[in-house]
């Protein structure tokens, strides 16, 4: 999985400079283009900086953030996952109808909703390796029939409330003298994200992800059951968005328009986090950093005092540059 | 008018795939439209003054017609014949929807259908959605029209340009159309019913906001696009009597309707000013978010404006906000079905029936709360002793 060829002073005895020239370039650069990014937003805004405004900022980006982690797996595996921003409109309003504001209800809430995003991305593994329909299309096809159900459902406004101990994971957080607010949201973000992480990087499991979608022919010849581990990705992916619509419906309250465009963001995220569509490359860490610099760009464009139109134009560049970036890195590696 | 809005949030949704989310907001003042003065940016290029005047007006005038029905009141009528429509035996009654795909659009077709069955001599309420599409609208008025089954046909149009030779046609056909909601460029309906409008909407809000904040307080404006008529008049009346006041309008921000772009907006706005002293929202659905952001930040809910639905009005209530709540009455969904049997009937209508836009205060507010029914519907529906209430608009028992 190494991108760049090691310097050519690599078998040399090292000298402290290529050594941290070495080490810089073993930092994903996505992490570099955040660090620049929140630079030129600190400059422009010094208050972004400080712990309170820092925190609040993460708040709101967890929800994506999460998306972009569990959706990293099925990209890594060779597939898309399109229905996850459907998935967070559904856990919304599925959440306040039955939760209707009691706060007894939380409990059995959660547990069900996580196992609803399971199978939901249990229907979308057996679909696409099973039936062998593109996950573009069995995706998108998820993402229609849960709009529908939903609407169907729900008649086109969503009923009930979130009870206030289910808002409480996206909406407050543990007061830290002297820090202010510790959010909930982001000790959920930092747990899923070390999780995820050790599951992909450290794991027989996530090797097998890799596998799976870096050549899906030799990984089967080599024992790897292709068609398990992806359909475990799109589970996986499945959880995320779960996760993600608790924290979206807890900052936001009850709307039914919590998550749309979520899918996009998601997959942008990890582009720019440096996977490649098609499979065998990318990370949790990088896909975070991704969702974490979309967002910081998006803030970084409003300082700026662009015109939307122009933002929109922005951000559409930058999402091709960083995916041709990663695919100039591909050619360049073999 | 709710609709058209909400296929340009799917529009720009879709171009600017990544435009919602997290982010933060800009803090120089007036946004796109340049520095200005007051802080308003410049006057939008939907406003017309002569239109304004009279919705200022009419705001004060008595309607004719039943204090307890303001269905069936209207303001300044100018009556119409209408005997050659005149029509005997039981009626088809064939209606063409923009669209049923926002909380107001809901609570406003479920109570047209309660009106519907209220009328023994309606045999059909045939209706068909347009899910949001003007091509689609215009396809399901050929349509109606070649089934030959209608006996009048209520339009509550997608788009005003766009459907204006769809109703035109239908005209032309004989049939007698009413228009209601959103209007269409053509005289040839029977009669166009819609609430006073955007003008006296904004107005109302604003008024009550330089009223109650502090000289040179500072207030935030969220509108959720830009662009759209009906959205547009609600700010140019706020920015006309904003410009008046001693206020200052710190920003004046678009939200695309998004709860959590809301809270983020406000949430960058009290890190930069320190406080707010009032919002003006130039629609209640995220009225609550932005309340919310308030309470997050460890500050109190400054005076702020929202709408009729429930959730807004709960919050105001148990919180003691010092709020108020002008209107776009989802009872309107009810005239156009009185009418069309009035018009069937050979009785006299309003040419243009203007209906009353009731604003909601700390003194009525009491009325309005209904705890039965769900967070995002509408009070003003005029639906509470139609049969079926609670249960058909989502309520307990």
């Amino acid at each position: 999985m190494t991108v760049t060829a090691p310097p050519p002073a690599a078998a040399a005895p090292e000298r402290p400079v290529s050594r941290a020239w070495r080490l810089l370039r073993a930092v994903p650069p996505i992490w570099l283009v955040l660090a620049v990014v929140i630079v030129l937003i600190a400059w422009r805004n010094p208050t972004f900086v400080e712990p309170a405004p820092f925190l609040a900022f993460l708040r709101r980006c967890a929800p994506l953030a999460v998306l972009a982690a569990g959706q990293v797996f099925v990209i890594i595996a060779g597939e898309f996952d399109l229905s996850v921003g459907a998935l967070v409109t559904a856990v919304v309003v599925v959440a306040a109808r039955l939760s209707d504001g009691d706060p007894g209800n939380t409990w059995w809430l959660i547990p069900l909703l996580l196992a609803g995003g399971a199978l939901v991305g249990l229907v979308n593994g057996l679909v696409t390796t099973r039936l062998r329909v593109p996950s573009f299309i069995a995706t998108l096809g998820m993402l229609l029939v849960l709009n529908g159900a939903v609407f169907l459902w729900s008649g086109g406004a969503p009923r009930g409330s979130l009870a206030d101990n289910f808002r409480q994971f996206g909406r407050f957080g543990v007061e830290i003298p002297g820090l202010g607010q510790l959010p909930y949201a982001v000790l959920i973000l930092v747990a899923l994200g070390v999780g995820l992480w050790l599951l992909l990087s450290h794991t027989r499991f996530g090797h097998q992800v890799y596998a799976a979608g870096g050549n899906p022919r030799a990984a089967a010849l080599s024992g790897v059951d292709v068609r398990r581990v992806r359909t475990a990705a799109f589970v996986i992916s499945g959880l995320s968005a779960v996760v993600a619509g608790v924290l979206l419906g807890g900052f936001t309250g009850v709307t039914a328009e919590a998550g749309v465009g979520y899918e996009f963001q998601a997959i942008a995220a990890v582009v720019l986090g440096g996977a490649v569509l098609g499979g065998g490359r990318g990370s949790v860490g990088a896909a975070l950093a991704g969702a974490l610099t979309l967002q910081s760009v998006f803030t970084l464009l409003n300082l700026l005092g662009l015109a939307k139109s122009l933002r929109d134009a922005v951000q559409g560049l930058i999402i091709i540059g960083a995916a041709a970036y990663a695919a100039h890195r591909l050619r360049r590696s073999g | 008018m709710r609709h058209p809005l909400r296929t340009m949030l799917a529009v720009c949704g879709a171009a600017a795939l990544f435009a919602t989310g997290c982010t933060s907001t800009a803090p120089e003042e007036g946004g796109d439209d340049g520095p200005a003065g007051s802080g308003t940016g410049q006057q939008s290029s939907f406003f017309v003054q002569a239109d304004y005047d009279e919705q200022i007006a009419q705001r004060s005038v008595t309607p004719t017609g039943p204090a307890d029905q303001p269905w069936l009141q209207a303001i300044n009528p100018q009556l119409v014949d209408t005997a050659k429509y005149k029509k005997a035996g039981k009626h088809t009654i064939c209606f063409s929807n923009a669209g049923v795909n926002n909380p107001w659009r809901v609570v406003g077709w479920t109570t047209m259908q309660a009106e519907a069955k209220l009328h023994p001599e309606i045999a059909a309420l045939t209706a068909v959605d347009a899910e949001g599409k003007d091509d689609k609208q215009i396809s399901d008025i050929d349509g109606l029209l070649a089934s030959k089954k209608c006996s009048a046909l209520i339009v509550s149009p997608n788009t005003t340009a766009a459907l204006t030779p769809a109703v035109e046609k239908a005209c032309q056909a004989g049939l007698p159309v009413i228009v209601f909601d959103r209007g269409v460029n053509t005289d040839c309906p029977v009669t166009f019913i819609h609430p006073i409008g955007g003008y006296a909407f904004g107005a109302t809000a604003a008024e009550f906001l330089t009223d109650k904040v502090k000289k040179n307080g500072k207030i935030l404006a969220l509108r959720i696009l830009p662009g759209v008529d009906v959205l547009e008049t609600r700010w140019a009346a706020a920015k006309v009597i904003f410009d008046k006041a001693d206020v200052d309008v710190v920003g004046v921000e678009f939200t695309d309707g998004d709860a959590a772009k809301v809270k983020t907006i406000v949430n960058d706005y009290l890190e930069r000013h320190g406080s707010i002293d009032g919002v003006w929202m130039d629609a209640g659905a995220t009225s609550v978010a932005a309340a919310e952001a308030f309470e997050d930040a460890g500050q109190k809910v400054p005076v702020i404006t929202g709408e009729d639905q429930q959730d807004f009005l709960r919050l105001w209530q148990e919180k003691k906000l010092t709020a108020v709540a002008p209107t776009y009455p989802t009872y309107q969904w009810r005239t156009p079905i009185l009418a069309a049997l009035d018009i069937l009937a050979g009785k006299q209508v309003p040419k243009e029936w203007v209906l009353p836009q009731p604003t909601i205060t700390e003194e009525n507010l009491g009325q309005y709360v209904l705890p039965q029914l769900p967070p995002l519907h509408y009070a003003l529906c005029g639906c509470e002793k139609m049969p079926g209430f609670p249960q058909n608009w989502g309520g307990n028992q």
